[in-house]
């Protein structure tokens, strides 16, 4: 959407073998949202992942050296424990990527499950849908905010508690995608054919969600991220020993007026990471999926 | 249209059962122990006990659902472990600034997006139309206590024009103490749902602006100022006004965020030193309370389609 390297023309020739087809990806990569975006995050990727070892040992104190400005001691300074800003914030990406990583896979793989299930089976579509209508109606850091202070804070605590308020998203996608598809001649075809439902379900069904479930699970890996953050930053995350971005932004609070860059970098970090991925997002979503590309324009 | 009424206001009693059972299997059903969690580390035995007590976890789980739906049905939302008063009481303390801020951010929202989204609309695939989607996109990544940081750090420590957090009531203090305090709050929640008001704008008004009856009036000699406020936007008003209800959940979870950045005595605190406190019965009750509005302002914006847009008669 920030983009567009004219969809329409592109798009509807694509869809029919588009899922199947590799060659899609040099497509999607051809879109410049896509290409930039992708450069972005496999750049921020490689810093988490290769980072760690390169930088100082994040946690390890130093009171002689507390919060220093950026230059006078590391690239983003120190906080007011001495210890190294920037060795921190490369740490937090590891556990910014991970949860993101993890949310959208969790979340699409139940939704998926669900949303399959609501589409097809007709008695168990009002009963999920009413649930999901409900659960959508819980606002989402509240509802994580609640699981984790019942269960303790942990990080698998906090990728089910971020994962939970995405399902609906998902389950109503798919089932939306699966009440179309069922209705296409060549699922009625299949279906006259005596073809029994699980195949019809994973030849024809399931790969028409494909590309509209990687658009949605990009925006879900975004806004985890975030969610992962706020609730580091509200002290209801994941345990503040760990440095993740909104832990050490949770931190920085107490010195702000003193020190606003232990706020201001993980910040601008998270803010740039979630950015990549949602323009890939945007990118795939103009590429991979024209019909909800229409409608957004 | 009576019937379409009654129809849809019984149509939120399942999503509600749904939220309010929820909720409650959400404390039954956690792993482990989750009074000893809520107890804390340095518990006692008698403690946790009380606590358990407290939170009605010692009777069968079907007493416990009927006598927790009675109270419910009462408006009672529990009492708070810590404080020992009524959930209820506790948030109608709380409620002002939340409402305050909350409404101020809903104008302020749609008076900045819905013409930001109609200039893209209008001007669609032009520098406007880029700068707009660009600010939208970058909406939805920023956090929002990012934001509110940056704003203080800018407005309040460098320029000195705006106080740096807390909270002035205007019934208590005048309107000029509330507007200098309620500002950055309210920009900051803004920013986040001006990118999604905006968008559902421009998206809704360029698939109006196809429409034969767009070209009908620009035919008959219609100003085209006259064709964007009278034609279009009248018939895209629909889906934004969608958008504004769905973005309340968004806007709920960045009152909490909000809240705790400028120090806000609202309901967002409420949550948080209820965290910090291990007081459960008060995070329910808030989640409840806090659903129980979604839906309400939902099903009053249903409502109101039939006057937005006369084509719609039930």
């Amino acid at each position: 959407m920030t983009d567009q390297s004219t969809p329409e023309t592109v798009a509807p020739t694509l869809l029919p073998e588009g899922a199947r087809d590799p060659s899609v990806w040099h497509l999607a990569l051809r879109n410049k949202s896509v290409l930039w975006g992708s450069i972005l995050l496999v750049a921020i990727i490689l810093a988490a992942v290769i980072g760690p070892f390169v930088t100082l040992d994040p946690v390890s104190l130093n009171p002689m050296n507390r919060l220093k400005p950026p230059g006078e001691a590391g690239f983003f300074g120190t906080d007011q424990l001495g210890r190294d800003v920037f060795s921190r914030v490369v740490n937090g990406a590891r556990v910014s990527l991970i949860v993101g990583l993890a949310v959208a896979s969790i979340a699409v793989a139940i939704g998926l499950f669900l949303g399959l299930i609501a589409g097809y089976i007709r008695i168990m579509d009002a009963f999920i849908m009413r649930i999901m209508d409900g659960l959508m109606s819980i606002p989402a850091i509240l509802l994580a905010i609640a699981m984790i202070s019942l269960s303790g804070a942990t990080l698998t605590t906090v990728v089910a508690a971020i994962v939970i308020p995405e399902i609906p998203r998902v389950v109503r996608l798919v089932r939306s995608v699966v009440l179309t598809v069922r209705e296409e001649p060549y699922v009625e075809a299949a279906i006259s054919a005596g073809t029994p439902t699980p195949l019809i379900m994973s030849r024809h069904v399931l790969p028409n969600t494909i590309a509209p479930l990687i658009v949605q699970a990009t925006y879900i890996c975004g806004s985890a991220m975030l969610t992962e953050a706020i609730l580091g930053f509200l002290g209801a995350g994941i345990p503040p020993e760990i440095p993740s971005w909104g832990n050490i932004m949770s931190e920085g609070r107490t010195f702000f007026q003193l020190t606003p860059w232990i706020i201001f970098f993980p910040g601008i970090c998270l803010a740039v990471t979630v950015l990549a991925v949602n323009i890939v997002g945007d990118g795939l979503r103009d590429t991979l999926d024209p019909r909800i590309a229409r409608n957004m324009r | 249209m009576l019937a379409y009424v009654l129809k849809r206001v019984l149509m939120t009693v399942p999503v509600m059962i749904v939220v309010a059972l929820f909720v409650f299997l959400l404390l039954r059903l956690a792993p482990g122990d989750p009074a000893a969690v809520i107890a804390g580390d340095y518990a006692t035995a008698e403690d946790v006990a009380r606590i358990r007590e407290q939170l009605g976890l010692s009777d069968p789980i079907i007493v416990q659902f009927f006598n927790w739906t009675w109270s419910l049905m009462q408006g009672d939302l529990g009492t708070s472990i810590f404080s020992n008063k009524p959930v209820t009481e506790l948030i109608l303390q709380r409620i002002e600034p939340t409402m305050l801020l909350a409404l101020t951010t809903i104008l302020f929202s749609i008076a900045i997006a819905v013409p930001l989204g109609t200039i893209a609309a209008f001007r669609s695939g032009s520098w406007i139309d880029r700068v707009v989607m660009l600010f939208s996109v970058g909406g939805f990544s920023v956090p929002v206590f990012v934001l509110g940081y940056i704003l203080i750090y800018l407005f309040s420590l460098t320029l000195k024009v705006l106080p740096v957090q807390g909270y002035r009531s205007p019934f208590e203090h005048g309107l000029g103490p509330f507007l200098s305090h309620i500002t950055l709050p309210s920009v900051t929640l803004s920013v986040i749902f001006i990118a999604l008001i905006a968008r559902m704008t421009r998206a809704s008004v360029i698939e109006v602006l196809e429409e034969d009856y767009i070209r009908t009036a620009r035919a008959k000699g219609q100003s085209e100022f006259k064709v964007l406020m009278r034609h279009a936007l009248r018939n895209a008003a629909v889906p934004i006004v969608t958008v504004v209800g769905i973005g309340i959940a968004l806007l709920i979870g960045g009152v909490v965020v909000t809240e705790s950045v400028y120090n806000i005595p609202g309901l967002g605190r409420l949550v948080l030193d209820a965290v910090l406190a291990r007081d459960y019965p008060i995070i329910q009750g808030l989640i409840l309370f806090f659903s129980f509005i979604y839906i309400l302002l939902n099903l009053l914006i249903d409502l109101t389609y039939t006057f937005l847009d006369p084509r719609i008669r039930y």
